[in-house]
């Protein structure tokens, strides 16, 4: 180190970074474990130069100085090598000798994220802690006008529709005239929504499909998951595990040469098909894979060269309206599969939420819409679409539920609400919230890696480097040095844990309101908030 | 908790019969007021029988403003039983008026209508004097349709039976659904009291039902007129019952399948596991969590009686087929009170799978279980 250090408009010191390392010298063995994990490469081993003065007592010894070395851990103050407190020097560490620590009064980093022009790109979500989800109360208990079920042993049927469900009159008219009938699957509330095999690593892929197959072959629980943009493996996609699997293409089609030409080979339908044409986290912004993460096995998948980067454009390139965009490709993908296979759009909540609902509403082969809210996560994105682009959920749900209730077709069209679902942990209250607002099912991601593989990212800015391949916990990770970390039978053991969990918490909110033989969709009387305005906005009860 | 009480004759019997049955379940009410349903009736009204008659409480002023409206639209009066009680009314019921049942001969202009759309302009009749007498508070309507008379008011039930002078002979009927209570769940308003009528079609319940507030919002966008009001969360079940029967076109042993529908595991025994599957769920929205009894009598006469999915509701039925009464009670008390020479040994409670129907021959009470076959859907 230069012992007079330039000091430029760019020269950061450790002061000025979000996370600082707190090293101990005094049970640091100097094993060199956290600088070998540290994946953004913050720390370093560094030899210090330390001089002594000796000050003798009296007058006739002169002071003196010694100089000595000593050999610890030092932080790099280069943007670029910030460290992003994920803590894995610390869970290394044998003698919990290291940890970040996050100064929240230490914001210049923000102001130099963006050297050489380059604004700044991250994966994660929304870095707020905000939930409107969390403040809402279940307040209509049961308890004299009419016995409380009881969560543990009442018969429930947690099931919900996806699919176009017709009316009551023409159902019967279908049945009687044995016309055709659009597809409907009865699933479990809780979707694992779209996470690409590419975004995600290889391990936690297998994980969470082994996870979702035990809970559907072994514990009977329809639980599904979406593909999200990046194709299907071959064998899966010719595989009878498929039928748990919703497909979804989105505006780059990676993948989908690969899909279509299985279509013959495949033993199973599967669920159904998503089609992306937003995403909560980003809105009117495409899909991302960086380059890093685009090894051999992705580009073969994906159908693309190895080592480039994978945008998707924003829109749909071969489509210039509403309706081509919705009704034709709806088509085109139901008439791939026979009409057998329900397919539905995903968009990210936005005031134009209805004008899709609307249009969803006359298309008859329409099986439902995915509205994905500003707290939804992705892989990669600049941070100012996350953190400014999108609109909450909880209102957009609303107004969408409320615009079926009018048109009468609150049964026949499932929303499926997703975005910020589980932020705090609260997984079976927020979906539950969600559904009597008027969801049918809810689709979670950043939970999914939370609880399912130990993802470290939060909204306090922790972590969030799923886009440069270099998760620490292998998650979404493409190098196979760091995702052999993880175990694909430990991420499906953890799948069903937090399955189960779900589903004992859900009962137990839905028992005390009196429901259990059908899902509460839109059972807003049972809902209250302490926000006058909130409570008024999406017409549920203010409670103080 | 409410009580109900029903019957079904083949002669004429007074409403005090069903009254005095609520009376001896008292226990298990709180005597807030009283709800009835007389059809199949005898009396003046006997030969009346395709005359829509107007059921309803009014002032003085009201009952002057009906006669214009309804002479406006050209309708004239057949016959009119008009009962100003002269007496003072029990504490807790406020003095009103008129109650009065008033037989109509529809305007000339309605002979050649088909039935669904003379029903519909009966509804949409009543629905306009009720609007306006919600507004100016001289007149409440409660039924507007033939051979169909609805009596309702706050107090204890036979203490309104002695006001009103229920047992006179112009009231006596064939079909009686009688409750004993206010609807307390929500604000107390006589609209929200058991029972519920339209276009023929009358229940009461007994419970809360927890799946309300989406029952109300699918129906109201269903496109009917008369799916309105909601004053309480027990007029959903008159309504899906309409909706099933008249709408759909369903044989009412399908109603239990609409807002009980069997699970998957049971369904697949059933023959006609794909007919009640579309129906789950393109029903969806109608299906109730209990816990609820509800009784109810369709337009020809049938009575019957259905449980919610878990049974939490007391209900029995049983009667004479020599005298021809059958009796739908709360509890076995309020039958032997009302039918107290029957076999008792053919008293039927009916439990989560089961509809117990007595037709209007009153012969018996038909069992059916929602895992026999369905005969009219084929």
């Amino acid at each position: 180190m230069l012992t007079e250090r330039p000091v430029t408009p760019a020269t950061l010191g450790v002061k000025d970074l979000p996370w600082q390392i707190k090293w101990d010298i005094a049970t640091c063995t100097n094993c060199g474990r956290c600088t070998a994990v540290c994946p953004v490469s913050a720390i370093e081993f560094g030899v210090f130069r330390k001089r002594e003065i000796i000050a003798p007592m009296g007058l006739q010894a002169r002071p003196s100085n010694t100089f000595s070395v000593y050999h610890g851990i030092r932080q790099r103050t280069d943007p670029a090598y910030a460290c992003i407190g994920c803590a894995m020097c610390n869970m290394v560490c044998p003698n919990n000798a290291i940890e970040p620590v996050r100064q929240y009064d230490s914001t210049t980093l923000e102001f130099h994220n963006n050297r050489g022009g380059q604004p700044r790109t991250r994966g994660g979500r929304r870095n707020s802690g905000e939930s409107l989800l969390d403040q809402i109360k279940f307040i209509r208990i049961s308890m004299l006008t009419d016995p409380a079920l009881d969560a543990g042993r009442h018969e429930f049927d947690m099931r919900t529709l996806l699919g176009r469900v017709l009316s009551p009159e023409d159902e019967l008219r279908c049945q009687r005239e044995n016309g055709w009938k659009p597809p409907v699957r009865e699933i479990y509330p809780l979707v694992i929504g779209g996470m690409s095999f590419g975004a995600l690593s290889p391990n936690m892929w297998e994980g969470l499909q082994m996870g979702v197959a035990y809970l559907n072959e072994e514990l009977g629980m329809p639980v599904r998951m979406c593909t999200g943009e990046g194709g299907c493996p071959p064998r899966l996609l010719r595989s009878r595990f498929l039928k748990y699997v919703i497909l979804q293409i989105a505006s780059g089609y990676f993948g989908w040469d690969e899909i279509i030409h299985a279509i013959p080979e495949m033993k199973e339908d599967p669920c159904a098909i998503e089609i992306k044409y937003g995403q909560g986290a980003k809105p009117g912004d495409g899909g991302l894979l960086m380059w890093y993460k685009v090894n051999k096995l992705i580009a073969a998948i994906r159908g693309v060269p190895v080592g480039v980067s994978l945008p998707s454009p924003p829109t749909h390139q071969t489509q210039y309206s509403i309706e081509e965009s919705v009704a034709k490709m709806i088509q085109s993908m139901s008439m791939a599969w026979g009409f057998r296979v329900p397919v539905y759009p995903k968009i990210s909540a936005s005031s134009t939420s209805l004008a899709v609902l609307n249009n969803l509403v006359r298309n008859p082969y329409a099986a439902g819409l995915a509205i994905d809210g500003e707290d939804g996560g992705t892989g990669a994105a600049y941070n100012v679409s996350m953190n400014h682009m999108g609109h909450p959920i909880a209102s957009n749900l609303r107004d969408c539920y409320k615009a079926l209730c009018v048109a009468g077709a609150q049964n026949e069209i499932p929303l499926i609400a997703g975005g910020g679902i589980g932020k705090h942990g609260n997984l079976a209250a927020n979906a539950a919230a969600l559904i009597m607002l008027g969801a049918s099912m809810v689709q979670i991601g950043k939970y999914v890696m939370q609880a399912g593989a130990g993802c470290v990212g939060s909204e306090k800015d922790r972590c969030n480097v799923c886009n440069i391949g270099v998760c620490p916990k292998g998650i979404t990770s493409q190098d196979p040095r760091i995702y052999r970390r993880l175990d694909p039978e430990q991420v499906a053991e953890r799948v069903v844990d937090f399955y189960l969990a779900f589903d004992t918490e859900l009962r137990k909110v839905f028992a005390p309101l009196g429901r259990s033989t059908s899902l509460p969709i839109g059972m807003s009387d049972g809902l209250g908030i302490g926000d006058r305005d909130v409570a008024e906005r999406l017409d549920i009860k203010y409670v103080i | 908790m409410c009580r109900l009480f029903a019957l079904t004759s083949r002669d004429p019997v007074s409403p005090m019969r069903a009254i005095d049955a609520l009376n001896v379940m008292k226990e298990g009410h709180d005597g807030s007021g009283v709800g009835l349903y007389l059809g199949g009736l005898g009396g003046p009204f006997e030969d009346l029988k395709d005359h829509p008659i107007l059921s309803g409480i009014f002032t003085e002023a009201g009952l002057r403003r009906l006669d214009e409206y309804m002479a406006g639209q050209g309708f004239e009066i057949r016959h009119a039983v008009r009962f100003a009680p002269r007496s003072d009314p029990p504490a807790g019921t406020p003095r009103r008026g008129t109650y009065a049942a008033i037989a109509y001969e529809c305007p000339a202009a309605w002979d050649e209508l088909a039935d669904d759309e003379r029903g519909r302009r009966l509804v949409r009749t009543r629905l306009a004097l009720r609007a306006e007498g919600e507004q100016t508070g001289d007149m409440m309507v409660f039924s507007f349709w033939p051979d169909t008379i609805m009596i309702k008011e706050v107090g204890d039930p036979l203490e309104m039976g002695a006001y009103l002078e229920l047992g006179r002979e112009e009231l006596h009927a064939r079909r009686i659904l009688a409750q004993g209570r206010q609807n307390t769940n929500y604000a107390i308003n006589l609209y929200a009291c058991h029972p519920f009528f339209i276009e023929g079609v009358a229940t009461m319940t007994n419970g809360e039902n927890t799946a309300f507030v989406p029952i109300r919002e699918y129906l109201m966008s269903r496109g009917v007129e008369g799916y309105s009001g909601y004053q309480s969360d027990s007029e959903v079940f008159t309504h899906i019952a309409h909706f099933s029967t008249r709408r759909l076109g369903l044989d009412i042993r399908a109603y239990k399948h609409v807002i009980t529908p069997l699970s998957d595991d049971e369904m697949r025994q059933h023959p006609d596991r794909e007919f009640l599957q579309s129906l789950k769920r393109s029903c969806r929205k109608l299906i109730i969590d209990g816990p609820n009894c509800v009784i109810g009598c369709l337009p020809d006469g049938t009575m019957f009686m259905v449980q919610d999915r878990k049974k939490l509701r007391p209900g029995v039925v049983g009667g004479d087929p020599a005298s021809g009464v059958f009796a739908f009670s709360s509890e076995i008390c309020g039958l032997n009170a009302a039918i107290p020479d029957r076999d008792k040994s053919k008293d039927f409670q009916p439990m989560h799978l089961d509809t117990a129907i007595v037709g209007p021959d009153c012969r018996e009470v038909v069992q059916c279980s929602q895992n026999d076959p369905l005969p009219l859907q084929r």
